[in-house]
């Protein structure tokens, strides 16, 4: 059982007050423990958490560019099995060097089958650079490359499916979670560094400054996606989907309403034409996943 | 031991005698038949290296990187393209000052498409931080892999090095070579010792970034590392040829130079050619010489200058185009600039790209070129066509 | 300071950075209230919540006053004030 009372993620770390992946990175190192080499992208976690010299990290931790995170880690396993070695290598990248940038390498280190986890902490936008679309991104988000405007909704495009896409890849653990529910995240997390091969964990990392929204409330909104059926938490063992969370749904306009990036969509009048279309993802995703309660 | 190899198959003979732990590669002629007898080593349980076969050359040498940075020594080899799709990863390993040796089939680059031989890869590089060595024929460019992991791995210099050799004309061409023995090699070449390491009981953040505060300090140190280069490629040198023989302890060779009036300077393969052709007209009365560059960078300016004394017209053989430069020769540019003596007369002449054949009559013709002091040109076009 | 090669760094040096001087409300526990469920700790993007004897405090060196502890504290234990400087 991972040891809760760890703390290997350094206090002084220049976050946002109330940043999800801040949190996320402090869980995720719950659950892998002080036997972890961290691997990480180019984006706003890794920007928070080193500038030279004041590394937050307590674990051995290495950053090379924004997308060969996958591959990097592929060279550190390859070089622990070669040495006899028994830490844990994780990938903790951000959805744009996830979901865009990174597939390549991505895509091979789990065709090879390296005994590694990725995880992408999905703050769904280039937060970094300051709040650029990415695969990631959500249909009809408000983002500084996605805008709102007289002929735009915002972002046109549906968010990527990437845990389907390594799963398809073979991968043994597949899970997605959430900082609203912390003992998962440490839960999955240990999970997967103690099965062996490529696992894939993505965590929804709710970002006041990206989506506008109160620090304080960043649990509130990861939860809010969750019960209005737009985040699903799941794990795909060796194929199969397992211990979907099932939810009593609420409707997604609680959870459009609570954030800026979505603020255009009831303005000047409520577009229930748009918001329509976002119930029907959320609609679809409860179909795919049964995550409705039956009462 | 003296065997007839190909130069891959050379080239994968010193890569089993060094021992990388870790060996990334991606297929790309005339690279191929260098990772396929390493992978044949491997299967064969004649080196015990992993062997990641990966989907990209950006992921070959990130991957090297991730092994370096864990401790291990790693090698890659690529070519051409392959080397332009790493070249943010170069960037990046020689910045985190990872001593990864890789092998560089030198080969045009696209468009047009070219699989043949110039260097204008590699060339392309001289800014990444990389050390790179020129190699004139197979034993040579076998012999400068294993100096190059003595150089990369001193931790005076701690960079990344290339291995370059022309691509077709060394990797698949069959000469009688030395293979040094494994002993030897093991006293020569000592485990690799890591000043830096991801390690969980010595916990280490690697590739930070640097504000404005401390960025000009990396790279000074860099460049310092460069540097510090020069002498410790010399010392490496002089201990080799106490070892095998083979003398390299200076980065740069000359031919017939010492009472010569003109020079003509060239790295690679047509160094060849270039000693032939200097025969002939030596036959014929002429004072011509060589100076053949052993490494582009660091490049050896002082000892270039010192090698040059006293020669007033000089030509630089090119296998690489810089488009836009009055000069043209990314290396005469450098020749220039280490002489610093606008009497004397340093002209590049572009040759050889995508392939194209240097002969000994083509060497001759440009030392004419030298001597009525016309250059900075493009050197054996096919007039018919432009 | 010399500089480590290759702009490494062993930890500890995020601990000079207090981000304490970022805060505008600070969170006050109120340890009556505090069923010691650890809740606060468990959600602190900082890590800054520290525990002696089941009694939980900020790290006001740390603290950037987030107000995510309040908010998911269930015993509604914590409350944020504004920050006198």
């Amino acid at each position: 059982m991972a040891d809760r009372s760890l703390e290997l993620e350094d206090c002084g770390h220049r976050a946002c007050g109330g940043c999800g992946p801040a949190l996320a990175a402090r869980l995720i190192l719950k659950g892998a423990g002080e036997r972890s080499i961290i691997c990480a992208s180019t984006g706003c976690m890794e920007v928070f958490s080193t500038p030279y010299p004041q590394t937050a990290w307590k674990v051995p931790w290495i950053h090379s560019l924004f997308q060969n995170t996958a591959a990097v880690a592929s060279g550190v396993e390859a070089a622990l099995k070669r040495q006899g070695r028994d830490e844990h290598v994780l990938c903790i990248c951000g959805d744009g060097a996830t979901f865009d940038i990174g597939v390549l390498c991505i895509s091979g280190a789990f065709e090879r089958g390296h005994n590694i986890t990725y995880i992408c902490y999905d703050n769904e936008a280039y937060m970094n650079t300051g709040i650029q679309r990415s695969g990631a991104t959500p249909f009809d988000a408000n983002t500084t490359t996605s805008p709102a405007g007289k002929l735009s909704h915002g972002n046109s495009r549906p968010k990527k499916d990437m845990p389907q896409i390594l799963a398809a890849h073979g991968a043994p653990y597949v899970a997605t979670c959430s900082i609203a529910y912390p003992n998962d995240i440490i839960r999955k997390v240990e999970r997967a560094v103690k099965t062996d091969g490529p696992c894939y964990i993505q965590i929804h990392t709710p970002c006041c400054t990206g989506w506008g929204f109160d620090g304080a409330k960043t649990i509130e909104l990861g939860k809010l996606a969750i019960e209005t059926g737009l985040w699903v938490n799941f794990e795909i063992v060796n194929g199969k989907t397992e211990k979907v969370k099932k939810v009593k749904r609420k409707p997604v306009e609680e959870y459009l309403r609570a954030q800026k990036r979505f603020a255009h969509l009831f303005k000047p009048s409520v577009n229930t034409e748009e918001i329509a279309k976002i119930q029907a993802i959320a609609d679809a995703n409860a179909e795919k996943y049964g995550i409705d309660l039956k009462i | 031991m003296k065997k007839i190899l190909e130069g891959s198959h050379a080239i994968a003979e010193a890569v089993r005698l060094v021992k990388p732990e870790v060996i990334s590669a991606y297929p790309i002629t005339p690279q191929t038949h260098i990772v396929e007898r390493l992978a044949e080593m491997v299967a064969d349980g004649d080196l015990d290296s992993e062997y990641i076969c990966v989907e990209s050359e950006f992921s070959a040498l990130s991957a090297c990187l991730g092994a370096s940075a864990a401790g291990s020594r790693v090698y890659s080899a690529t070519s051409s393209q392959g080397l332009l799709f790493m070249a943010e990863v170069c960037f990046n390993v020689a910045g985190m000052r990872q001593p990864v040796v890789m092998s560089i089939a030198n080969r045009a680059v696209s468009a047009p498409l070219s699989i043949w031989n110039d260097q204008q890869d590699s060339i392309c590089l001289r800014d990444s931080g990389w050390i790179q060595l020129y190699a004139e024929d197979v034993q040579e460019t076998l012999d400068l892999h294993l100096i190059a992991y003595r150089v990369a791995e001193d931790h005076k210099v701690l960079l990344p090095v290339f291995v370059c050799f022309d691509g077709f004309i060394i990797s698949h061409t069959y000469e009688p070579v030395d293979i040094p023995d494994e002993k030897d090699v093991k006293a020569y070449l000592p485990a690799y010792v890591p000043v830096n390491k991801l390690d969980a009981d010595d916990p280490l953040s690697m590739g930070m970034y640097a504000t404005p505060e401390y960025y000009m300090e990396f790279r000074y140190e860099n460049d310092q590392a460069m540097t510090r280069s020069l002498d410790v490629f010399k010392q490496a040198g002089k201990e080799f040829k106490d070892l095998f023989g083979r003398d390299y302890s200076e980065l740069i060779e000359e031919y017939r130079l010492s009472d010569a009036k003109i020079a003509i300077i060239a790295m690679g393969s047509v160094c060849g050619t270039i000693k032939d052709a200097i025969d002939v007209m030596r036959a014929q009365g002429r004072e011509v010489g060589l100076l053949k560059i052993r490494a582009y960078r660091p490049f050896p300016a002082e000892d270039i200058k010192k090698a040059l004394s006293g020669i007033k017209k000089i030509g630089v053989l090119e296998k690489n185009i810089s488009l836009g430069s009055r000069m043209k020769g990314a290396v005469g540019l450098e020749i220039k600039d280490a002489l610093d003596d606008s009497s004397v007369s340093v002209l590049s002449y572009v040759a050889g790209l995508g392939g194209r054949d240097i002969r000994i009559e083509d060497v001759i013709k440009m030392t004419d070129a030298i001597e009525a002091g016309n250059g900075d040109c493009f050197f054996g076009l096919r007039e018919e066509l432009i | 300071m010399a500089l480590r090669i290759g702009c490494a760094s062993a930890p500890g040096k995020a601990r000079e950075n207090k981000t304490g001087s970022w805060r505008v409300f600070r969170p006050v526990f109120d340890h009556d209230k505090c069923t010691s469920c650890g809740m606060c700790q468990l959600v602190c993007p900082e890590g800054c919540v520290l525990t002696d004897n089941d009694e939980f405090n900020p790290d006001y060196d740390f603290c950037k006053g987030c107000g995510l502890c309040a908010e998911e504290c269930p015993a509604d234990a914590i409350t944020m004030e504004t920050e006198e400087k």
